[in-house]
């Protein structure tokens, strides 16, 4: 039986609904705050700046992370900037445009409400940055430096180098670090989510693994905040780090929390092409570069000259001839398959033929080397370090991977998942990006649910709880967690098969990627959905882990994860089967128009798929929340 | 691609922080010069779970260079032969067939080995926790182009703010001194004008509390040298001459009796 969810959007004018609905939230007493014990999981924008402005208004806040330190979070590889609608340029920027943009980027598969309170809040945080001490980029004057991104035609990304990520973070972190001095917030690090705790459908606290010792605790708490990132690591080969994982939030889903679109994955543009088998991680470049980069093949199949002996007009400026006003700067998404259409045609370059060019040399004839060089310096060594290979002379070679998730657990207006208590921020939710993420928007995303949202909805939940007993980890419901968890862990160690987590882990990634990747078919999905229960079924009788349960076991760690991508694995296949339509970063072959475009399906998938656990992920029950939208006009997304 | 064949890794293992250690030698007949360094392991990790023994245990995660994660002593240095590079941008395009490679942990008292190639280095937080921010609580920010910060003045704090927190500074100084990063730390912030107001608070409070943990400094310079983002000497410098002003001329201004 689904169900049609509802997610409490505020009364009135798109305008007003924030306002609204900060006036009518309940709020705790600023010397009653201490008495609730907020968990905060995950230390990267949203979790470092949730966990250290709750401590601020006075919550006790106890935050964990599997890092050895909060500042390592994935967050920090962000490299392009961050979007705000300062409008300092006076380039005709504004709230609503950067609400528009947003919702056009991500295909018209957003919640209005929610989007339009990001675009509100984004000025706030590069206030909040810059209070912080975050060194943007500025101009000779002083004032604050913007440069322009994919999917929008004004210059709103604000950034520092090509670190933005690096140094919000560090921002973030220092707060929380702050807090943690100040004994606001109790720091548990190396410690993994292991599971959520639900006591009378509601969110008692979470049980955690040290990584260290392997011992397994419970923590229980009035509210749980998860800001635990994306599940790019699904592909195996992703821009992910190696420790991203889909575990704290699939934990979650089990225990009653929907899980959200989780086909909607971004295949970013530009990744530096797999240069063979061993590769375990592909590194990004930023979009930025293609600010100044220009994108091209050969004309000609099977061209093998190097690229300085191909003249101009057998060149294929292939992003500029087929989206003339957006040109290098197309969206993620369209990029990321006019790439894939060139390489299938046989004109990739490089010694395996897998990228394209990003040409930096009418740049450099511009601008001169030395502005090219300050704009990119840190990323043009990256790429000499990887490659071998200096871009200021021949191109970058690129090519498309797994970079970001817009799927995730469902979350209402409060950023509240169907389980009260449980919160969820960040990449972690589902909630603003639709079906594709423009470029420096998650930056963006992140710190303002953790900044400027959460502090505010989750007050609106404890309040009417002030002085009501609340289950203790003594509670059966966390015994039983702890003890499922031990047996899970064990188990991993007992099977004794022959294969290791990182074999299965590749297996798994090569089958997500070839048929729930950048191109989906019916046919491949349903190929995928009858291979992935058999990999799983040898995953769980043949697997391989050394050593223990107790002490440092890495190979142990990510056991744990793999299994849970496997059960994502399934959901996003099936979710990517029965979203018969095109939209963003999900592409159906079958649902294109005859320029290759998406084909949207508007009368029949203008909704939210969010999907409820029954216990075997091949039988899990699609659940809606429509989406209405009253303030935009639901165009054809056009970049030409 | 070419390979590169026949390498023999000393590795240091070590069972726990109790445990003596010892190395174990690894052959690693062929692998790619693409591979990076870390990917070398990850394929000679594989390789032990096939033969029914543990992993070698090392810290890494983002492997662009930029979360810290990884450390590791390669031949005697941070981070291994490549300049201004972390370990998990180092590529076996930097070593040679036949080559015999030395893989340690960082070596510090600050940072004790929690096994094989981890370490924890939480003794930086430490050092964060007691001044390494601005306070600048959320909500009422003034516009962020209200102080406008000359262009020089934010990309020096950001030369400084680069500094991801590694530890190869402490693990390449005969003194396992932490002053490159605390110094690092304390000038992104000292140099931009939004951190003025806490300065010498600063500056005291995180110099004593690296005292607590770590070596002194006696300016060998190692630091810099096995940086892999080129932080600079100077901010140690930087870092003294606002320890000195605050302990001489502050102590009013800071209230202290």
């Amino acid at each position: 039986m689904s169900v049609v969810l509802d997610p409490k959007v505020p009364d009135g004018p798109l305008a007003e609904k924030w306002d609204n609905y900060k006036f009518e939230a309940k709020l705790v007493n600023p010397a009653n705050k201490r008495k609730f014990k907020i968990i905060v999981v995950g230390t990267g924008l949203a979790g470092a700046s949730a966990a250290a402005t709750l401590a601020e208004l006075g919550y006790t806040v106890d935050a964990f992370t599997f890092h050895d330190s909060p500042r390592r979070a994935h967050s920090i590889a962000a490299q392009g900037g961050i979007n705000a609608s300062k409008n300092y340029h006076g380039d005709g920027d504004s709230v609503h445009r950067l609400f528009y943009d947003t919702i056009k980027g991500g295909d018209f598969r957003s919640r209005e409400a929610n989007v339009h309170r990001l675009a509100q809040v984004s000025s706030n945080i590069i206030d909040q940055m810059v209070a912080q001490g975050v060194p943007f980029a500025r101009e000779y004057g002083g004032l604050l430096d913007n440069r322009s991104f994919g999917g929008a035609q004004v210059s709103r990304t604000f950034y520092a180098r090509g670190q933005t990520g690096q140094q919000l973070l560090l921002g973030a972190y220092q707060q929380l670090a702050r807090q943690i001095g100040l004994g606001g917030v109790r720091l548990f690090n190396r410690s993994e989510l292991v599971d959520v705790v639900t006591v009378d459908g509601r969110s008692a606290g979470i049980v955690v693994r040290d990584l260290i010792t392997g011992e397994i605790t419970s923590h229980a708490a009035h509210a749980v905040v998860l800001a635990t990132g994306g599940y790019g690591n699904a592909f195996f080969l992703s821009t992910n780090a190696m420790n991203c994982n889909v575990t704290a939030a699939w934990r979650a889903h089990r225990k009653g929390a929907y899980f959200a679109n989780p086909c909607y994955t971004q295949i970013h543009p530009t990744c530096i092409p797999q240069s063979d088998d061993t590769q375990s991680k592909l590194t990004l470049m930023s979009e930025s570069l293609r600010n100044d980069g220009r994108v091209w093949v050969p004309s000609k199949i099977d061209d093998e000259r190097p690229a300085a002996q191909i003249p101009e007009n057998e060149r294929d400026y292939y992003l500029e001839r087929l989206y003339p006003s957006f040109g290098n700067l197309a969206p993620r998404d369209i990029s990321s398959r006019a790439a894939k259409r060139a390489v299938d045609s046989g004109r990739g370059v490089g010694p395996l033929k897998n990228g394209v060019n990003l040409d930096f040399q009418s740049a450099i004839d511009r601008l001169g080397f030395d502005t090219v060089w300050e704009r990119y310096s840190n990323l043009f060594e990256m790429y000499e370090r990887i490659t071998g290979e200096d871009p200021t002379k021949t191109p970058m070679r690129i090519y498309p991977a797994s970079h970001y998730t817009m799927g995730g657990l469902w979350v209402d207006y409060e950023l509240m998942t169907t389980v009260p208590g449980l919160y969820c921020a960040g990449e972690a939710n589902f909630s603003d990006h639709g079906a594709n993420r423009l470029g420096a928007s998650a930056l963006m995303q992140g710190l303002s649910d953790g900044y400027f949202v959460l502090p505010y909805t989750i007050g609106n939940y404890l309040a009417p709880m002030l002085n009501k007993p609340t289950p203790g980890t003594d509670h059966p419901e966390f015994k039983a967690a702890e003890l499922a968890a031990k047996a899970r862990y064990h188990g991993y160690v007992s099977i004794g098969g022959t294969k290791s987590p990182d074999h299965f882990h590749r297996e798994l990634g090569h089958i997500i990627w070839d048929y729930c990747g950048m191109e989906r078919t019916a046919e491949g999905l349903e190929k995928a959905l009858a291979e992935l229960p058999a990999l799983y079924e040898e995953f769980k009788t043949d697997l391989r882990v050394t050593g223990t349960d107790e002490g440092v076991n890495q190979t142990l760690e990510k056991a744990g994860r793999v299994d849970d991508f496997f059960q994502l694995g399934m959901l996003m296949c099936r979710d990517a089967l029965e979203r018969e339509e095109s939209c963003g970063g999900h592409f159906r072959v079958e649902y294109q128009d005859a320029e290759g475009e998406a084909l949207r399906d508007d009368e029949n998938f203008s909704h939210v798929a969010a999907w409820e656990w029954t216990g075997d992920p091949m039988t899990s029950i699609r659940n809606k929340e429509e989406l209405t939208f009253d303030n935009v006009h639901l165009a054809v997304r056009s970049y030409k | 691609m070419e390979a590169i064949q026949n390498i023999t890794l000393k590795v240091w293992r070590q069972d726990g922080p109790a445990d003596g250690g010892r190395f174990e030698n690894y052959n690693v007949p062929e692998i790619s010069d693409e591979a990076s360094f870390l990917e070398m392991l990850d394929v000679l990790n594989e390789r032990l779970i096939n033969e029914g023994k543990e992993a070698i245990v090392f810290d890494h995660d983002c492997r662009e260079g930029i979360c810290g994660t990884c450390s590791l002593m390669i031949n005697g240095q941070a981070h291994g032969p490549a300049r201004m590079t972390a370990t998990c941008q180092l590529h076996m395009r930097k070593f040679a067939s036949n080559d015999t490679i030395v893989v340690e942990p960082w070596r510090a008292s600050a940072f004790p080995i929690l096994k094989d190639l981890m370490v924890d280095r939480s003794a930086f937080d430490r050092i964060i926790e007691v001044g390494g921010f601005i306070t600048a609580p959320t909500g009422g920010a003034p516009d962020a182009n209200l102080i406008p910060i000359p262009k020089p003045v934010a990309d020096a704090a950001m030369d400084a703010a680069e500094c991801i927190g590694c530890g190869a500074c402490v693990a390449a100084c005969p003194n396992g001194a932490a002053n490159l990063f605390t110094s690092a730390k304390i000038a992104h912030l000292n140099m931009l004008p939004q951190g003025q107001a806490e300065r010498f608070a600063r500056t005291e409070a995180m110099v004593e509390k690296m005292d607590e943990h770590f070596g002194s400094c006696t300016n060998h310079g190692e630091c810099e040298a096995a940086c892999p983002k080129g932080i600079s000497l100077d901010f140690i410098a930087l870092m003294n001459q606002d320890y000195r002003k605050s302990k001489f001329k502050n102590r009013k201004s800071l209230s202290r009796t």
